[in-house]
């Protein structure tokens, strides 16, 4: 890792540690005087959020697995005795199911800052890319992490989404049965899950760290976009942004809690608390909340392998981002033209997460071919055709200057 | 392993080219365990036949059985729903191949008798497994189904995303891609049957 350390060991034992191991530099140089542009928003606290949430992950997931029993049989009785036995094992349960749905609820904000601000552009591409592989890992985490109760939804869930690769010419058959260890979802299904469960959040863990290596390399981005200049763009990363990435976790938290102790429930589906049976599908299958764009867009594809190959184009485009933005000015606040786009973007997302809620007929199945069309025309066609055509507003001629021009209220540049 | 470095291939290229192959070999087969353990263990494949009897069935019933893992639809067609079927024309079909194990020909086309065993073609025996994303259908469902009065009689409609098959068991509208399986199956007496 680059960036500059003033570190000079002090005490003796500081000085015989230095010269065996280097880690006091280490955490000076990157994790306390990092320089860091000064006029980063709240919009950049959600990577401190989201660091917080993986903790909040792994020790809730570590604990509940001291009660939990990975068996077909047992499983779904072994929950409800977290549930009611365990002692405060409702929390524990709770804050794990509400944690993965904020762990989304703040990825989806940081991806969507990362977008509007173009912070997957040169020379950042690297780090927006790993991004993405930290989102495919989640994704992949929380939906097996959703089979463990063995309730109705985690297993039919789990079956949908496992038959998508039965889609697969050939091959697809055998696939969908090496990953079930069987001729359906069954107990070897819950077992594998369970140990892929315990593992990913710690894969998850390690990329995280190369995120932020290579975070650590270019430097932040900031809202204006253009690179710091000097020492007058920064501020040392401790205490300035320690503390307001502090505000921003407590803040976060309250409303994770609220979650938590008022309504623990509504993220999650009521025939979840029956217990799986392979005999019966339930009349209305939906994925997590977070998951709903992307079945959106699977469904409306009326051909099988057709619907699988778009769901997962929709997600891996996102890979060739830095390519397809053919502006060379960052910010969306400098861009009159794509700003409007990133907006309509950012509806077409939603409306998709409410059409992948709704069942697939009449409108509905209309409306989600028209915007998974528009989702991919956004990528492959309007944002490489806007960066040619818009003209970008003059661009400040460093980070202190839009600071300080912020200052006076009749210059004030658009948020 | 540059050749750069001196003018002819020597031994030494040969040991380093050797080695390497070696090594590639030594990891495949070394992962190719840790990869088979997924595959159905030998407990599941034991599980692999079940003995139903038919005899209960009243016409217009039907029944669902598990096997491995999979629910199996047996039903006792009434005569209207065999003639439906019957009277299904192939190029109405969305998918025009039988999907039967027990016809040889992989290729047989989907017609009603293909679909069941000849002499016995009330009782239809199939998969109730959508072949779109692996739904559970409902029976006496869906715009395939024969309409009696206010009741529907045979036909399968999948709830999740909306799948319809017709009195045979065959996909004709909906994202499915084809017809539902029909297991191996076998009459051991007149009215019994060893599916597996």
């Amino acid at each position: 890792m680059s960036g500059p350390s003033n570190y000079k060991p002090t005490t003796a034992f500081g000085k015989w540690m230095h010269a065996r191991l280097p880690i006091m530099e280490l955490v000076q140089g990157q994790a306390l005087d990092f320089p860091t542009p000064k006029n980063l928003n709240y919009w950049w606290t959600f990577g401190g959020i989201l660091a917080v949430m993986l903790v909040v992950q792994i020790v809730t997931g570590i604990v509940l697995v001291m009660h939990y029993t990975p068996q077909a049989s047992l499983a779904f009785a072994s929950v409800e005795h977290i549930m009611r036995d365990v002692n405060s094992g409702w929390l524990l349960r709770y804050l794990h199911a509400n944690g993965a749905s904020m762990f989304f609820i703040a990825v989806y904000i940081h991806i969507f800052r990362g977008m509007y601000y173009g912070s997957y552009k040169a020379p950042r591409e690297v780090l927006w890319m790993i991004g993405v592989l930290i989102y495919l890992i989640m994704m992949a985490t929380a939906f097996m992490g959703y089979v463990l109760p063995w309730g109705q939804m985690s297993f039919w869930g789990a079956k949908v989404i496992t038959n998508l690769f039965s889609a697969i010419p050939f091959f697809g058959e055998s696939i969908t049965t090496w990953l079930w260890g069987g001729f359906a979802v069954d107990n070897p299904t819950l077992n594998r899950f369970f140990s892929l469960h315990y593992l990913l959040p710690f894969v998850l863990a390690a990329v995280v760290g190369l995120h932020i290596w290579a975070l650590h390399v270019p430097g932040n981005n900031n809202p204006t976009g253009v690179e710091v200049k000097s020492g007058q763009d920064t501020l040392p990363f401790h205490p300035y942004y320690t503390m307001k990435d502090a505000f921003a976790i407590v803040v976060f938290l309250i409303f994770f809690a609220a979650w938590v102790f008022f309504s623990p429930n509504y993220l999650g589906h009521a025939i979840n608390y029956q217990e799986a049976n392979p005999l019966v599908t339930p009349s209305h299958i939906v994925p997590e909340w977070y998951y709903l764009p992307f079945y959106a867009i699977l469904r409306a594809i009326p051909d099988k392998l057709g619907g699988v190959i778009a769901m997962f184009g929709s997600i891996l485009i996102l890979f060739v981002l830095p390519w397809l933005d053919t502006s060379r000015v960052k910010s969306g606040s400098y861009r009159p033209l794509f700003k409007g786009f990133f907006w309509i973007f950012v509806i077409v997302c939603i409306a998709l997460g409410y059409l992948g809620s709704k069942p697939p007929e009449g409108a509905y199945v209309v409306w989600s071919r028209i915007l998974t069309a528009y989702y991919f025309i956004h990528f492959i066609v309007i944002l490489p055709l806007v960066g040619l055509l818009e003209s970008p507003k003059p661009l400040p001629s460093s980070i202190s200057d839009a600071v300080l021009a912020k200052k006076k209220p009749a210059v004030v540049p658009a948020e | 392993m540059s050749t750069a470095e001196h003018a002819e291939v020597n031994r030494r290229d040969f040991l380093y080219i050797a080695t390497g192959a070696v090594g590639a070999v030594g990891v495949a087969l070394t992962a190719w365990p840790f990869i088979n353990q997924m595959n159905p263990d030998a407990s599941v494949l034991a599980l692999a036949s079940v003995e139903v009897d038919l005899a209960p069935i009243a016409e217009g019933q039907a029944i669902t059985i598990k096997w491995r893992g999979n629910p199996v639809f047996i039903r006792h067609r009434t005569q209207p729903e065999i003639d439906a079927a019957k009277a299904v024309k192939m190029e109405d079909l969305k998918d025009p191949i039988s999907r039967n194990a027990n016809v040889k020909d992989a290729n047989a086309p989907a017609t009603d008798e293909n679909r069941v065993v000849g002499g016995k073609e009330q009782y239809l025996v199939q998969m109730g497994v959508c072949t779109h994303l692996g739904c559970v259908p409902l029976g006496n469902e869906g715009d395939y189904a024969v309409v009696e009065g206010a009741q529907k009689e045979g036909g399968w409609f999948c709830p999740c995303h909306g799948s319809h098959y017709d009195t045979a068991g065959r996909i004709r509208k909906g994202p499915a891609p084809e017809n539902l399986h029909i297991p191996e199956y076998a009459y051991l007496s007149d009215t019994k049957i060893r599916i597996g």
